[in-house]
C-alpha cells in the first residue's frame, strides 16, 4: 500500500508539471483560437534566458546572494518573454486576422523553428542548469502509518504548489475579470470582438506575454530538474496529450488532463510494465489521448461543439 | 408616431470601394439623421454590407471620407467606432459561440468597464458595485429582449432566431447612438420577423438610437424605415422616404421590378 501511495504521489507531482506546460497551450488557444505549436520553443526560450541571466548576473555585477541572482534572472526572462510577445503580434499575428485556425497554426509553427534558432544562438547550445535553491532530498512522511514511510521528493512538492497558484490566478483572471471575458470573445470571433470595442492588439499581446511567463515558470522548474537543454522542446509534446484530455478551452481541464496523465503513466508503468516488458510510460499518455479522441474529442472539460447541418 | 428626427450625425461622402479589380462601391453620398430608422437596400451583390463595413470600419474605402458627429475620417478603425458609440450586429451570426447569453451581452459593456483588473479579480471595493450595476444593465436588456429564460445557455445552443436576438442584445449593451444593423430578419420565420421589428422600432422609439439598417425584405424595409437608400452594382440608384423609392422609376427597374 505504502508503494501504491508513493508510485501515485509521484505520479500527480509529474502531473502538475505536464499540466504547467499545457497550460500554456490552453491560455493562447482559449484567448485567440490559435493552437501555439511554438509553445515548447517558448519553454526552451525562456528557460534559456533564465539560465543564462542567472549565470551572468553575478559574473557582471558580483552579486553574490542566490536568491537576488535569481529573481533578476527571472525578472529580466520575464521581460524578454513580453518583448518576444510584442513582436509576435507586430510581425506576424496582426497581419493575420480574421483568417483560418490552420493559418495561424501554420504561423507558430515557423515561429517554433524561428525560436529554437534564436534562443540557441542568442543564449547558447550546451546544457546549463537553474539553480534555484530547490531542496533535492528526498523526505519520508506518513511514517506512523506505514512502516517505513512514504518517499515524497520536496522539489516535486514546491513545484506543484507554484503550478496550483498559477492556475488558481489565471482561472480567476478568465472567468471574474472584464479583460478575462475579452480574452475568451476574441478567441470565438475576431470580427465580433472588434465589432464591441475590444482592441484585438493589445489583447493578443497580453495573451501571449501570459502565456511567455508560465512558459517561463515551466522552463525554470523543469530546467532546474532536468538541465536546460534542447530536449526541453520535447516537453511539449509529453503535454499534447494532456491537452487533448483535458480539453483545449479549459484551464482546470489542463490540470486534471495532467494529473491523470501522471499518475497513468507511473502506474501504468509499475503495475503493467512487467507484463510487457516495460517501457510503457513514453507511450501511455499518447494512447490515453488517442482513446480520448475516439469517444470524447472535446476532452474532460472542453466546450462541446454542435455543428448545424 | 410622432418622432423627433435630430440634425445629421453621420455623412458619407463619395465612399468608393474596391477590391482588386471589382468595384464594390463607387461614388456613394448618403446621410443619417439622428433617431432616425435608415434603411439601405438592393439586390444581391449591390454592396450594401460593403458600405456598413466601411462605416465600421472594417474595410478601407479608397476614396471619400465619412463624418461622424462633426468628425471626419477617411477610414475609420473598428475599436474607434466602437467607442464613439456606434455598435453593429452580423449577417451571418458572429456570436461568442462558447459563452453565455449573459457573458455574450455583457462583452458588450467591455468598453464601459474602468475599475483595475486586481480589484475586478477579488470582487471588492468599487469593481463589485461596477459588476453589479452592469449586470443589471444587461439584465434590463436581457428582460427588453424577453430572453430571460436562456440567460446561462451558451448561445451555440440556441435557435437561430434567438441568437439574432443575441447578437442585437450584445449590440444593445454598448448603448450606441447609432445601431448598424446587417439583415437582421434574414433567414426568420413571419412571427420571428414580427418580433425582431417590434426590438428595433422600440430601440428608435425609446432610446432614441438612430438606426441603419439593411434589409431584403421590402416589406419591412417600407413599413419601419424613415428613410430608404437603394443601392444596385455599388451604385446609387435612390434615395428618400419609402413612398419615394417605391415609385422611383430605376429602383423599379432594378429592384422591385425583378422580384415582382
Amino acid at each position: 500500500m505504502a508503494f501504491f501511495l508513493e508510485t501515485l504521489l509521484g505520479g500527480l507531482m509529474a502531473g502538475m508539471l505536464y499540466s504547467l506546460v499545457a497550460l500554456g497551450f490552453v491560455l493562447i488557444f482559449k484567448a485567440s483560437g490559435v493552437f501555439n505549436f511554438a509553445q515548447g520553443a517558448m519553454v526552451l526560450f525562456a528557460a534559456l534566458a533564465m539560465a543564462r541571466f542567472s549565470e551572468w548576473i553575478p559574473q557582471w555585477t558580483g552579486i553574490n546572494s542566490l536568491l537576488l541572482a535569481n529573481v533578476a534572472a527571472f525578472v529580466i526572462a520575464g521581460a524578454i518573454m513580453f518583448v518576444v510577445a510584442w513582436i509576435i503580434e507586430r510581425l506576424v499575428l496582426r497581419h493575420l486576422v480574421n483568417q483560418d485556425g490552420a493559418t495561424l497554426l501554420m504561423a507558430t509553427l515557423g515561429i517554433t523553428y524561428f525560436m529554437e534558432g534564436l534562443g540557441q544562438s542568442l543564449f547558447g547550445s550546451d546544457i546549463y542548469k537553474i539553480d534555484i535553491g530547490m531542496p533535492k532530498d528526498p523526505v519520508f512522511v506518513l511514517e506512523s502509518v506505514y512502516q517505513g514511510g512514504v518517499l515524497i521528493n520536496k522539489e516535486d512538492v514546491i513545484a506543484a504548489a507554484i503550478a496550483a497558484a498559477l492556475v488558481a490566478a489565471l482561472s480567476i483572471f478568465f472567468q471574474k475579470t472584464a479583460t478575462g471575458r475579452a480574452l475568451r470573445a476574441v478567441a470565438d470571433d475576431h470580427q465580433a470582438a472588434q465589432s464591441i470595442g475590444i482592441p484585438l492588439n493589445r489583447i493578443w499581446v497580453i495573451v501571449w506575454c501570459v502565456a511567455g511567463v508560465v512558459a517561463l515558470v515551466a522552463g525554470m522548474i523543469w530546467g532546474s530538474k532536468l538541465g536546460v537543454q534542447f530536449s526541453l522542446t520535447t516537453v511539449a509534446l509529453r503535454a499534447l496529450p494532456v491537452v487533448i484530455l483535458g480539453g483545449l478551452t479549459s484551464v482546470p481541464g489542463a490540470i486534471i488532463g495532467g494529473l491523470i496523465i501522471g499518475v497513468g503513466e507511473k502506474l501504468s508503468e509499475v503495475y503493467l510494465g512487467p507484463f510487457v516488458g516495460g517501457g510503457i510510460e513514453i507511450w501511455f499518455s499518447y494512447v490515453l489521448a488517442l482513446v480520448f479522441l475516439l469517444f470524447r474529442p472535446q476532452g474532460l472539460f472542453g466546450e462541446k461543439i454542435i455543428d448545424r447541418v | 408616431m410622432t418622432k423627433k428626427i435630430g440634425d445629421v450625425i453621420l455623412d458619407v461622402n463619395n465612399i468608393s470601394l474596391s477590391f482588386g479589380g471589382v468595384k464594390a462601391l463607387s461614388d456613394i453620398s448618403f446621410n443619417v439623421k439622428e433617431h432616425e430608422i435608415r434603411a439601405i437596400i438592393g439586390p444581391n451583390g449591390a454592396g450594401k454590407s460593403s458600405m456598413l463595413n466601411c462605416i465600421n470600419g472594417v474595410y478601407a474605402p479608397q476614396q471619400g471620407s465619412i463624418t461622424f458627429r462633426g468628425q471626419t475620417f477617411k477610414h475609420m478603425n473598428s475599436h474607434q467606432v466602437a467607442v464613439m458609440g456606434v455598435a453593429r450586429t452580423f449577417q451571418n451570426l458572429a456570436l461568442f459561440k462558447g459563452m453565455s447569453v449573459l457573458d455574450n451581452i455583457m462583452s458588450g459593456r467591455n468598453l464601459k468597464i474602468k475599475s483595475n483588473l486586481l480589484l475586478q479579480a477579488l470582487r471588492i471595493g468599487p469593481a463589485e458595485k461596477e459588476e453589479i450595476m452592469h449586470r443589471e444593465a444587461v439584465e434590463k436588456i436581457i428582460d427588453f429582449l424577453e430572453i430571460q429564460a436562456y440567460r446561462k445557455t451558451p448561445v451555440g445552443q440556441l435557435p437561430y432566431g434567438l441568437q439574432k436576438r443575441v447578437d442585437l442584445g450584445r449590440a444593445l449593451a454598448m448603448e450606441p447612438q447609432v445601431l448598424l444593423l446587417d439583415e437582421p430578419m434574414a433567414g426568420m420565420n413571419v412571427e420571428e420577423k414580427q418580433d425582431m421589428c417590434r426590438f428595433v422600432l422600440d430601440v428608435n422609439d425609446e432610446f432614441g438610437t438612430t438606426v441603419v439598417l439593411i434589409e431584403h425584405d421590402m416589406g419591412v424595409v417600407m413599413d419601419i424605415s424613415d428613410r430608404v437608400v437603394v443601392l444596385d452594382y455599388g451604385k446609387k440608384i435612390g434615395d428618400g422616404t419609402p413612398d419615394e423609392v417605391r415609385n422611383n422609376e430605376d429602383v423599379i427597374r432594378a429592384y422591385l421590378g425583378t422580384s415582382h
